[in-house]
């Protein structure tokens, strides 16, 4: 071997090292990002990033990490592609994670089944499988504050009220366009039953991905059934592609509603006739949080995070903000659980179970009033919280509902069915071994 | 029986019915289809002058876009942002004729044809590079692209006609008339004919290969730009413009890949065979078989003329 080959090696080597050290390394706690700053769903998943990843630094920039012991954050890009996604899952779970984020319902459910196995829990924020709410069937899987079937409840209900009461829905028709997609056919088990048990007809609008901006027959099927009202799941490019053609078409705005994924951007692109388009929210959009102002000192002014100091606060930042909020309130309580200052994902996944982010803890937390209070437990992974509506006035979104609590006694019954259906079908489904903590 | 009469009944007295909805389909068909057949249309320039099926030619319709409403964003009047935007394409013309093609002169297709996969790979990481992976508006009114809704009622219903559809239709029309004059009757397109027959005959005739590559790829990447301001303007400038791209295969084989009538004719049968089936079929399906219906298009033509609508047919010694 020649002397350049052997410092060659030499130097690969100790990069090599050096870049898996900080994950490896005792005094430190990996929490890895899932996210998407590429492909046709960057739209999105760039700010979430950057308010999930933000939040964390600042974290590390003003406490010193969480209890004393730093953050290691590492994002994989996942492009919102399933395969990719498992590729990263793979990539991170010998770094000792303590939790993993998918974004994306897709790459959620190959995880779930691997979750117990190498111990790592998974945060699907208000994404993934409904029926993973159920910790006594999921321990390791977590998707508060609202499942899917929640939001979908949430929007009948709305819809239902604007009518004059549930029953008036009798003979309505509601259009649902969603992504073809694991996430944009999560709730339709629930619709149907919806549909069936108050009288109004379903009919679906499916937009394959490569469609998210090429809508129009879609938009077309909208005009030829004449729809009441119009609800929206979609993601990336799709939200934005769907208001711009509900514009085009002439759809009525005050009667096109979405679940909480659509952003300003999104909004924006329908120009002024987007004023008047609805969505569920369940937190609050702007920087005047004493939290996200730390960030602002502590993360973007500094020059480490990625966003323009304007993108700040807007509602999808926010999102990943409250996201990582829930990680880092999990990593604490997981210390205080074990008494541990680096936990592991086994300790973390007893820390989500007793979260528990009352008003004072959220002030404390310098997010007074950015959400409502959240607690989650054994058997509850999910905390089944209500939402509200908001509407796009042209230029920023307006709070126009109180919460809204989701119909509980039906998702409850269509979760507690699909969760045992998920069972019986995973042949071998582990039954739950783990320990609850007193808090819960 | 029941079925029998949704598919082949109900569908026709739904259109005799309402009238004004067809009008509609079939308008919103063709503006469609304008639009394929000027994406489908940078595909044919560049087969017919290198036999190489161009993956690129979705990604250059994104970059081109990006690059024109990036410059402007920079604080670039918006019509000299067109311009530079074209400078852009024409320097990416230069260096794909530099540093792909001239090494490959000679080499079997399909080690083109990956080539123009890795040229998409290196313009996704670019255009994300230098412009992020954010969606963008396009600069439809600096562009003085006409905004708005007419709404007229015709055959007894109201028909809604954007004018940016008109404005689209209208000036892809003219892109395609120029590009197939220019093609047709100059002498650079005589030698692109020549071209596309035979490299070493072209050559032996003194037509510089090098110099009609980089003119195709430029006119490639104009009718790139123009494509991805037409669907910018429509749907928002975004990474998933590129795969909109892909409904250029089925037009292709359609309308054949050496011609430029053929993508014409190609993208029209597409993009109004697509928005009427999804409208009075798609239901029965349950929606979105405008997502395959090309496909299905294009493989029975492809059963009954290989070579497509205009193709031309290859007779080879064997």
């Amino acid at each position: 071997m020649s002397l350049r080959s052997l410092s060659l090696g030499l130097v690969v080597a100790t990069l090599l090292g050096g870049a898996a050290l900080p994950a490896a390394a005792q005094d430190s706690i990996y929490v890895p990002l899932f996210t998407y700053r590429t492909g046709p769903f960057a739209g999105s998943g760039t700010y979430i990033a950057d308010g999930m990843h933000d939040y964390l630094e600042m974290l590390n920039q003003r406490d010193g990490g969480i209890g004393g012991v730093k953050l290691v954050i590492e994002e994989c890009e996942t492009g919102y592609d399933t395969k990719k996604g498992v590729e990263c899952y793979e990539a991170v779970k010998g770094k000792n994670p303590v939790i993993v984020n998918p974004w994306s319902t897709g790459i959620t459910l190959p995880l779930i089944p691997r979750a117990a196995v190498d111990k790592i829990p998974i945060l699907s924020m208000a994404y993934g499988l409904s029926a993973s709410a159920r910790g006594d069937i999921f321990p390791w899987v977590f998707n508060p504050p609202s499942t899917y079937w929640d939001g979908m409840s949430m929007i009948i209900k709305f819809i239902g009220e604007k009518e004059g009461g549930l029953d008036k829905l009798k003979g309505k028709k509601v259009g649902f366009l969603h992504l073809d997609a694991s996430f944009g056919k999560e709730p339709i088990p629930l619709l149907e039953e919806l549909a069936k048990e108050l009288g109004f007809e379903a009919k679906l609008y499916p937009v394959a991905a490569q469609d998210m901006q090429n809508q129009s027959s879609q938009w077309l099927s909208v005009r030829r059934d004449r729809p009441d009202y119009m609800i929206m799941w979609g993601w990336g490019s799709m939200n934005g592609g769907a208001i711009k053609e509900a514009v085009r078409s002439g759809y009525p705005m005050d009667k096109f509603l979405s679940v909480w994924w659509p952003s300003e951007d999104d909004a924006r692109s329908g120009g002024a006739g987007a004023k008047g388009f609805k969505m569920l929210n369940w937190h609050g959009v702007g920087a005047t949080y004493p939290a996200l102002q730390d960030i602002m000192k502590n993360v973007v002014d500094k020059g480490l995070s990625k966003t323009s100091k304007d993108k700040v606060g807007e509602l999808l930042y926010n999102r990943g903000v409250y996201n990582s909020l829930l990680i880092a309130e999990a990593i604490a309580n997981a210390q205080k659980l074990t008494g541990k200052k680096v936990v592991s994902g086994e300790d973390v996944r007893r820390g989500m179970e007793t979260i528990n982010l009352d008003a004072a803890r959220l002030k404390a937390l310098g997010l007074e009033g950015f959400t409502d209070s959240i607690a989650l437990s054994c058997t509850d992974h999910n905390g089944h919280r209500p939402a509200f509506m908001q509407e796009w006035d042209g230029s920023k979104w307006t709070k126009i509902s109180d919460p809204i609590e989701p119909m509980g006694d039906r998702v409850r019954a269509q979760l507690e069915a699909a969760a045992k259906d998920y069972a019986e079908k995973n042949a071998g489904w582990p039954k739950r071994t783990e320990t609850c903590d007193k808090a819960s | 029986m029941d079925v029998l009469y949704k598919v082949l009944i109900e569908p026709f007295v739904f259109m005799g019915e309402a009238p004004d909805l067809l009008l509609q389909t079939l308008w919103e068909g063709l503006v469609s289809g304008v639009l394929y057949a000027l994406i489908a249309l940078g595909f044919v320039l560049i087969f017919k002058a290198s036999g190489v099926f161009n993956f690129a030619q979705g990604i250059m319709v994104v970059f081109a876009a990006l690059t024109l409403v990036g410059l402007y964003e920079k604080g670039v009047p918006a019509l000299l942002a067109l311009v530079l935007a074209g400078a852009v394409m024409l320097l990416l013309a230069f260096a794909v004729e530099r540093i792909i093609l001239r090494p490959l002169v000679n080499q079997p297709d399909i080690i083109l044809f990956m080539a123009t996969f890795g040229l998409t790979y290196l313009l996704i990481g670019l255009g994300e590079l230098i412009f992020g992976g954010s969606p963008k508006e396009m600069i439809t009114g600096a562009l003085y692209l006409p905004q708005g809704t007419t709404e007229l009622t015709l055959l007894g219903g109201p028909v809604r006609f954007q004018h940016l559809d008109i404005a689209a239709a209208i000036i892809a029309s003219i892109i395609i008339a120029i590009l197939a004059v220019f093609f047709s009757k100059t002498r650079i397109g005589r030698a692109l004919r020549a071209v596309a027959d035979s490299h070493k005959a072209a050559l032996s005739v003194g037509i510089s290969l090098n110099q009609i590559w980089v003119i195709v790829w430029f006119a490639a990447g104009i009718v790139a730009l123009v494509a991805g301001i037409m669907w910018g303007a429509r749907s928002g400038v975004s990474f998933s413009l590129q795969i909109i791209a892909l409904k250029a295969l089925p037009v292709l084989i359609l309308g054949g890949f050496t011609s430029i009538p053929g993508a014409i004719i190609g993208g029209l049968i597409v993009g109004i065979g697509e928005k009427i089936g999804e409208f009075y079929w798609g239901p029965l399906l349950g929606g979105g078989i405008d997502t395959w219906l090309a496909y299905v298009i294009a493989l029975l033509f492809l059963l009954y003329r290989p070579q497509g609508l205009f193709g031309e047919r290859i007779i080879e010694r064997i």
